[in-house]
């Protein structure tokens, strides 16, 4: 009797043991965001096509949210066995990760007909030190949206081309008691406060890091911008929840029409326009982003893109390599379009893909020649913090403006010697 | 006779081995996932350790330490920790043991109670955290909406927009997921209390404030010792319901020392200052404690 049970359970064990080692054949570990870009929804059916094209690869892909990716990351595929193949890297995390040897260098692999036809501006994005690390997936930037209705019904006709004239509206808007805070921003203490602050910054003449790499963002312009940030705080212009939002939140209060102009990733224009996700249906428009008055730059935006990396330990770094191409390629690109910008020079021209995405590809051509990147170091991460740290110090008004900007260059200048 | 206690001292010595054999795969384990990791973080706190330059990994002593102590974000974020932590857990406390004494006088439906207040504590703190968030939000929250309802706002407020607001409410998040804890342990503690003490401080006509203040509180001190001390060790380094709520903001109001902690490791990839940063935290919560021994666990409840 106890016999019989020891040697059933040895068999299934070894069962158990058989099938676990041959059962995952090659599994690909795939994470990615749910947040701007694809939808899982469409990542699902994207991994289900390559699945069909390449039977005998199995892919698992994972989700989270663009706030939680990072820590994601370095928690996971640090070590010597990563727990991912396939890793969605952003633009500015890619010097930190390719430095600390966490992500395949694919420069050899990538052919001159990639080389020609993916746009020059999305290079930078994947790689460090001349080598590249993945391909560019996300070509995104930030737009500035706004609901055509409540301009209108404010008696409007154009929308801002300066910010001096977006307060003028706003004004109009406020009093007329068409929505209570007409501007919304993610304002949160995260990233996303960094990629508002730049367009305005630059919007001013200023910049963030000088050609020589130092900080130069407390000059007097980078000042008047921050200024402008906490005087339509302070005004009622800007919706006060801005400083705890993300772009999710962003996204969420213009589509209950509880906001007219916004800043936000290209990912929201279809989202404002589907019936499920939002009650301003067919009214969001995008336009330019606006400029302050007598600044030299017409407009200024900031470059958000993200790229596929296959991780430098993988086991199945070929197969990782084989799923980053299909994840880009153009078919999947013009198939997917509705929550992104294709990467493909030759896609800019598609007949079929212009008929698709009417709005969102001349509103890429028109917004792109005037987006900034941010500081390509290391240590971005830690310079970020610092800037956020500074912005909220100023809009949450324990600290001036300049007295803020003025201590965040010397902290920054601690960090880089 | 020397035979006998030969054998005496065999089995004695005996024992000494099977009890060490006993112990040791515990101990071993002990030593692996405690100590091992204790070790290496002191190592790692000693050194400038960064990802970004993982190669490197020069021997800087105590540097890593004493620079905390000269920026004024650590005491800032120490400040805002020892806030947390004496509002947290004071609170909890004087309402945990309220909310016990009711469950106490057993009156009606104190049984339905008594279950029905252990479901916050059961509740993960990830999920709590989203959920409080959810009712501060200044668009849809909860609060907003009855605030409003009651007449008490007149429009919908940014709660989580004042770096001193925001402190408030996510200790006001952490009081309802936690209280119940303190609940548990006192109501515990309470039923365990003899009945005669309590009909003999009756007789010599004790009123109900001075049989508590001279015979509850005294009694249940032991009990709160333990509560004390656990409480207040998670409080000093609460982490998950900050990082839901506010994420250490607005303008680093709700920035606590393992947020620090978590942005020096796995943001920043500074091993080494992450390390020294545990390390200060490991320190001052074993000051706390032993300070709660001293003043709490005196002979007379030993």
């Amino acid at each position: 009797m106890n016999r019989k049970i020891i040697v059933v359970s040895v068999v299934l064990f070894a069962l158990v043991l058989g099938l676990s080692i041959t059962g995952s054949a090659k599994t690909l570990r795939f994470l990615t965001m749910q947040q701007a870009g694809m939808t899982p929804e469409e990542f699902d059916s994207v991994v289900a096509e390559f699945q069909q094209k390449y039977p005998d690869i199995e892919v698992e892909a994972n989700y989270v949210s663009y706030d939680s990716l990072h820590s994601k990351l370095v928690t996971s595929i640090s070590g010597f066995n990563p727990a991912y193949d396939v890793v969605l890297v952003d633009d500015i995390w890619y010097p930190q990760f390719a430095k600390a040897g966490w992500l395949l260098d694919v420069t050899d692999r990538i052919t001159p007909e990639m080389k020609s036809d993916i746009y020059p501006a999305a290079w930078p994005i994947v790689t460090y030190n001349d080598r590249q690390y993945g391909l560019p997936y996300l070509l995104d930037q930030m737009y500035f949206f706004y609901n055509e209705e409540l301009l209108n019904k404010a008696g409007l006709t154009a929308p801002p081309s300066t910010w001096e004239e977006l307060v003028d509206q706003a004004k109009v808007m406020k009093e007329k008691g068409l929505v209570e805070y007409p501007i919304v921003w993610p304002w949160g203490q995260i990233e996303a406060l960094i990629c508002t602050w730049v367009p305005l910054l630059y919007g001013n003449d200023g910049i963030f890091f000088t050609e020589g790499g130092k900080p130069a963002f407390n000059s007097s312009e980078g000042i008047e911008a921050l200024t402008w940030m906490v005087d339509t705080l302070k005004s009622g212009l800007s919706n006060p929840a801005s400083i705890t939002y993300n772009e999710e939140d962003v996204r969420n209060t213009f589509s209950q029409g509880k906001a007219a102009f916004c800043i936000n990733w290209i990912y929201m224009y279809n989202m404002t326009n589907d019936p499920a996700e939002s009650n301003v249906v067919g009214k969001t428009r995008i336009s330019l982003i606006p400029a302050f008055e007598g600044a030299k730059a017409r407009s200024a935006s900031i470059n958000g893109s993200m790229g596929f990396a296959v991780t430098a330990r993988s086991k199945y770094k070929e197969e990782a390599w084989e799923l980053v191409k299909y994840l880009v390629s153009r078919d999947v690109q013009k198939k997917y379009s509705d929550h992104i910008t294709p990467i493909w020079q030759s896609l800019a021209k598609d007949p079929e893909l212009i008929a698709d995405q009417p709005v969102t590809l001349p509103a890429f051509a028109e917004q792109f020649p005037y987006s900034h990147v941010r500081p390509k170091v290391p240590e971005y991460l830690e310079i970020s913090q610092i800037v956020q740290l500074a912005i909220h110090q100023a809009l949450a008004g324990t600290k001036s403006p300049a007295q803020a900007l003025n201590d965040a260059v010397s902290e920054i200048n601690k960090i880089l010697k | 006779m020397n035979l006998f206690s030969r054998i005496y001292r065999n089995i004695e010595s005996k024992e000494h081995v099977i009890a060490w054999a006993l112990i040791l795969p515990a101990a071993l384990v002990m030593v692996l996932v405690v100590g091992y990791p204790i070790i290496s973080n002191i190592w790692l706190s000693l050194h400038a350790v960064s990802l970004i330059n993982p190669f490197e990994r020069p021997f800087v002593g105590l540097a890593n330490h004493l620079n905390f102590f000269a920026d004024p974000i650590f005491w800032a974020s120490v400040g805002r920790t020892a806030y947390f932590t004496v509002v947290s857990v004071g609170l909890e406390i004087i309402l945990g043991i309220a909310i016990a004494l009711l469950i106490n006088l057993k009156l009606k439906g104190w049984r339905l109670l008594r279950s029905v207040i252990i479901i916050p504590w059961a509740i993960p703190t990830v999920v709590n955290g989203t959920m409080w968030k959810w009712i501060y939000n200044a668009d849809y929250g909860a609060l907003n909406g009855l605030l409003m309802s009651l007449g008490l706002i007149d429009k919908y407020q940014a709660w989580l927009a004042d770096p001193f607001t925001a402190m408030n409410l996510v200790i006001l998040a952490d009081i309802w997921h936690c209280t119940p804890l303190v609940v548990l342990i006192i109501s515990a503690a309470l039923a365990s209390l003899p009945d005669a003490i309590y009909e003999a401080a009756r007789i010599d006509g004790a009123s109900s404030w001075q049989s508590f203040w001279h015979i509850t509180l005294p009694l249940l001190r032991p009990a709160l010792l333990v509560t004390l001390v656990l409480r207040t060790v998670e409080a000093f380094r609460v982490f998950d319901i900050i990082y839901v709520i506010t994420g250490g903001g607005p303008a680093n109001g709700t920035l606590v020392i393992s947020y620090l902690t978590y942005l020096e490791s796995f943001s920043y990839l500074n091993l080494g200052r992450g390390a020294a940063l545990s390390f200060i935290v490991s320190a001052f919560i074993l000051v706390l404690a032993l300070v709660y021994y001293k003043l709490l666990y005196t002979e007379d409840v030993a």
